[in-house]
């Protein structure tokens, strides 16, 4: 039986700047910046929403060789730029007051706060095009 | 600095479209936002999303105009304005072709999902917006 969810993946095109993304503007916290030297300098990477301590986003930069073949991790980055490789979904208790605070910080909305018939939504993209939302339900 | 993917630029024009179709937005605003000439970013969007740009900004027009006929009382014409269309006409036209059926006969037939489902508006705005490609209203480029 599982137990619980810990770790969600994002696949990124450049963690530096996910990292500053992830921290300064949305404002989560680092749990984890490791780089392994005899894994080919894997840096395992991850954030999280503060106060939520169980689970975990990991920042993955899209590996070339020997993981992924050369084809592949470019179609993968490319995926990922058109906004096609996933997403999270967060939660908020006001809505329109993050989407301020966020917006102040130069965060990339692609929805304005939007009224729904469970809350209120709005999305936006991280640096390499990954959808975020935030819904405040009601 | 991190070089931003080139297609990064195309999906920044895309959310564009998504977030002010309201708007009278045409191919060379969207190409600013992608930092990109109108021709080049023509091809660019076709290559990395299917269709070209003003294709996509009509279709997802008229998925809103569907989704505003599901789930409001509002006239056809409003429903037109408010998407970002000008003329009544070409609208109904599109749409007809679209779906399939007039406005007023979409709407008689469609209930609103958000009375069965609670569906996030990512997941309506993406699964909603019509994909038909041979919907005729892009007569100046063929497939490729």
């Amino acid at each position: 039986m599982l137990k619980q969810l810990t770790n969600v993946t994002v696949w990124v095109h450049d963690q530096d700047e996910a990292l500053a993304f992830y921290t300064e503007k949305l404002g989560m916290e680092l749990r984890d910046d490791v780089t392994v030297a005899e894994m080919g300098n894997f840096r395992w990477l991850t954030v999280g929403v503060p106060g939520q301590t169980d689970v975990a986003i990991v920042l993955m930069a899209v590996p070339g060789p020997p993981v992924f073949d050369a084809e592949t991790q470019a179609q993968l980055q490319a995926l990922v730029a058109k906004g096609a490789a996933g997403g999270l979904f967060f939660a908020t208790d006001d809505v329109r007051s993050t989407y301020e605070e966020l917006k102040g910080r130069g965060v990339e909305f692609q929805q304005e706060p939007t009224e729904q018939p469970y809350g209120i939504d709005a999305g936006f993209r991280d640096p390499s095009g990954n959808q975020m939302r935030m819904a405040q339900l009601a | 600095m991190a070089v931003a993917h080139p297609t990064r630029h195309l999906l920044r024009a895309k959310d564009l479209a998504d977030a002010r179709y309201r708007e009278p937005l045409d191919v060379e605003t969207l190409a600013r936002a992608a930092r990109l000439s109108p021709a080049h970013f023509s091809r660019e969007f076709r290559r990395a999303f299917g269709e070209p740009p003003h294709r996509y900004l009509l279709h997802r027009r008229l998925e809103r105009a569907a989704a505003l006929l599901r789930s409001t009382d509002r006239s056809v014409a409003d429903i037109c304005l408010t998407v970002g269309l000008r003329s009544v006409g070409s609208f109904t036209t599109s749409f007809g072709r679209m779906f399939g059926m007039s406005p007023t006969a979409y709407r008689a037939a469609h209930p609103p999902a958000v009375t069965r489902a609670r569906v996030p508006t990512c997941v309506l705005l993406a699964w909603a917006r019509p994909a038909s490609s041979t919907f005729g209203e892009d007569s100046t480029t063929g497939p490729g």
